[in-house]
């Protein structure tokens, strides 16, 4: 019956709903898995490449995390040719911002831009919306490090931790449990006489991006980690004040799988 | 003609400006408070002809206020608004110029000395300075304020040194200039410190 109103982006159906907006949203639950968290010194993020071919060539550029400007950096998950088109819009506002007021946009203003931007194709012109959404990760002097999250209806909200793509909801409940549960407290048990802090503790970005691998091993459903499926991203400062993006190399990211691996095997122990 | 000048110190700026409107041969008032407040923390001093001078700076203090709106009371500092000011001129340069030339000054915690002070013009060009005016003012002036000016003045030295350029300029510029404002910029805000001529006063 809702057949009838799912054909036109811009228009609702009975109940209220953009169907359009709706199917968008689900497209990017087919898509590789992008963890996004928050520490103390910095934001990390990590990514499911999803390996189609063994005769692709060996790509130059990521096909999840892209640079926007000196201070923010992106994930994808969804339908890559949209996000380029998206990626494009929010480099240029950076740009065209830093221009205007020789000063670096704030995240929120950035990020606000690109979905009143997809907002539009909602609204206006008969156009699909875009297949994508975004973990933005960025650092400005008003609110220091931040971590957004963004989808096809333009929508966007902060997160100290949050996953788009595959599984996100296993990957959610996953991080509800262990962020701000540092592995030194995790032992202890939560008893009457000691109740969980109300305060969650920021991890440390090599903590956070030990607990970003937890979470794609769980949404990748049992296979096994690797450099090569796993794309492991950490933004954080000098010691001039200037950000960091790192995209680890495989060693590294080896390093961090081996970690995981040897924390899970011991945990439980007493 | 008009007198535009401004100090900074360690904790803010002064910007001193006439208080008259006139054209020709015909003097229209002599209260004119030519002396903009753009932000909570800053405040331009503009010359120019009445139109522009009032088009101008409510623009731009507008267009600030819009800012300060969409952003969630995000602040612009000091900085980042006179880039945005000489960014407008710059605009306007080629298409219909504002023919003002500008004393922008304002108040930011995490700038070294608090007050930050920019000139520009009406073709954009815009540069960071200790102190600086503009139009026929600048003759008399500026050589005042090279030799008073020193580094981490408190705001009394800043204003001595306002008034002694006025006296200067009272007693040497042909231009008969007899009312001027005076408005400090530092952490509590925008205040007027003297206004010879009660720009409310009509």
């Amino acid at each position: 019956m809702a057949r009838r109103y799912d054909s036109s982006t811009t228009t609702f159906s009975p109940e209220g709903r953009l169907h359009q907006v709706e199917y968008a949203i689900e497209a990017i639950n087919n898509a590789g898995t992008s963890v996004g968290i928050l520490a103390k010194d910095g934001v990390v993020m990590a990514s499911e490449k999803k390996v189609t071919s063994g005769l692709l060539a060996p790509a130059r550029t990521s096909e999840k995390t892209y640079k926007l400007c000196p201070h923010a950096t992106c994930t994808v998950a969804g339908l890559t040719a949209d996000a380029n088109i998206l990626i494009d819009q929010a480099r240029l506002r950076a740009g065209r911002y830093a221009y205007q007021y020789q000063e670096p946009i704030p995240i929120e203003n950035l990020v606000e831009h690109v979905c009143n931007y997809k907002q539009a194709y909602t609204q206006y012109g008969g156009l699909r919306p875009f297949g994508v959404a975004f973990l933005f990760a960025g650092y400005d002097i008003h609110h220091g490090f931040q971590l957004y999250q963004s989808d096809p209806s333009g929508n966007y909200s902060g997160w100290k931790a949050t996953v788009i793509g595959a599984n996100n909801q296993a990957g959610k409940s996953l991080l509800k449990t262990e962020y701000g549960s540092s592995s030194s407290s995790g032992d202890e048990m939560k008893t009457d006489e000691n109740p969980a802090k109300d305060e969650t503790e920021m991890p440390t970005t090599v903590e956070a991006l030990r607990l970003a691998v937890k979470v794609l091993n769980k949404t990748m459903d049992g296979a096994a980690a690797s450099p090569d499926k796993l794309e492991l991203f950490a933004m954080t400062l000098d010691e001039d004040g200037n950000c960091v993006h790192k995209i680890l190399n495989a060693k590294e990211v080896e390093a961090v799988i081996a970690e995981v691996e040897s924390e899970t095997a011991t945990a439980g122990d007493s | 003609m008009d007198t535009v000048f401004g100090v900074s110190y360690k904790g803010g700026v002064v910007i001193a400006t006439d208080q008259v409107n006139a054209r020709s041969i015909l003097m229209y008032q002599q209260n004119l408070d030519k002396i903009a407040e753009l932000s909570s923390h800053s405040a331009m001093g503009v010359s120019g002809p009445n139109c522009d001078l009032v088009n101008f700076s409510e623009y731009i203090s507008k267009n600030l206020a819009l800012y300060e709106l969409s952003n969630d009371g995000m602040k612009l500092s000091t900085h980042a608004q006179a880039n945005f000011c000489r960014g407008e001129l710059a605009k306007a340069l080629r298409k219909g110029p504002f023919q003002v030339n500008v004393i922008l000054g304002g108040y930011d915690e995490n700038v070294p000395n608090g007050g930050s002070l920019y000139i520009m013009d009406y073709l954009g060009s815009c540069h960071k300075v200790n102190y600086g005016a503009q139009g026929y003012a600048s003759n008399f002036t500026l050589s005042i304020m090279d030799r008073d000016w020193e580094e981490g003045m408190n705001e009394e030295q800043a204003v001595k040194i306002v008034e002694h350029c006025i006296r200067e300029l009272n007693m040497r510029f042909l231009l008969n200039q007899s009312n001027f404002i005076i408005k400090v910029v530092d952490k509590d805000g925008v205040r007027t410190v003297k206004a010879d001529s009660d720009p409310s006063d009509n």
